[in-house]
């Protein structure tokens, strides 16, 4: 499996560290209650097909939002958490 | 201030196996510059894209990782308020991988595209040579200048000679 950094071009797995789904992202304001938080911390869906999940590559030290297909293996897209959150 | 004796990182080089040596490099000071988000360096410095080693007489600033250069073979520019700036020059330790067989050799431990057409001849990567992470710039066809967190000198020669050694050996088959 390759995923094309933004920063270094098309690198090998070896070189990133994953995370999880990047709804981690979507952090609910302090007072947003116990469920949303509850949800937030605790509850993910594992889909067949299309996900997005969070993926840091260590040698340049960038997070990356990746959107794969966990029944192809294919990587659809990838783009950093600063622009993503810009 | 007291004149404090530099000691080597490294011991047990230089290294020449089979077609390939490894000897310390000496960068002399080693300094890292972050720009401060948003800030342009341009007035006092072009900092380097992705990938880019700017040379300027004996003076290189190498990039070194998102929004990260090091600039090595001369003191540091005043970029009070643009960059943080910092003396890395004791916290990495440097050596050469040259020869014929300098890609195998580096093949066996990093998963970079080592082909000239993907890293060419005067550029930087920042990758991982085993478990480590590193900084590599190619200095010739065959020839890479490999910078580890000094901490790990000692693993970094490590592996890179039993590597040799391992490529020293099936050629000799």
């Amino acid at each position: 499996m390759r995923i094309p950094c933004p920063c270094c071009g098309l690198r090998d797995r070896r070189e990133f560290t994953y995370y999880g789904a990047s709804v981690f992202l979507d952090r609910p304001a302090p007072d947003a209650g116990l469920e949303a938080w509850d949800e937030y911390l605790h509850l993910r869906d594992n889909p067949a097909g299309v996900t997005r999940d969070l993926w840091y590559h260590d040698p340049c030290q960038s997070w990356l939002e990746v959107e794969r297909n966990t029944v192809t293996h294919e990587v659809l897209s990838t783009r950093p958490v600063v622009e993503a959150r810009a | 201030m007291a004149d404090l004796i530099a000691t080597p990182a490294v011991t047990g080089l230089p290294l020449a196996i089979g077609r390939v040596t490894l000897t310390a490099f000496d960068p002399g000071p080693v300094t890292a510059i972050a720009p401060y988000p948003g800030r342009d360096l341009s007035a006092v410095l072009r900092f380097p894209a992705p990938g880019e080693v700017i040379e300027e007489g004996a003076r290189r600033l190498i990039w070194a990782g998102r929004e990260m250069a090091f600039l090595t073979g001369g003191p540091a520019p005043d970029l009070t308020g643009l960059a943080a700036v910092t003396d890395q020059s004791d916290g990495w330790v440097w050596v050469t991988l040259a020869g014929r067989d300098a890609t195998a050799v580096l093949a066996r431990l990093c998963p970079l595209d080592l082909r000239a057409s993907a890293f060419p001849l005067g550029t930087s990567a920042k990758s991982v040579l085993q478990h480590l992470s590193v900084l590599l710039v190619r200095t010739a066809e065959d020839a890479f200048q490999i910078a580890a967190y000094r901490s790990m000198a000692g693993t970094l020669v490590h592996d890179l000679s039993a590597a040799m050694q391992a490529v020293a050996a099936r050629a000799a088959l």
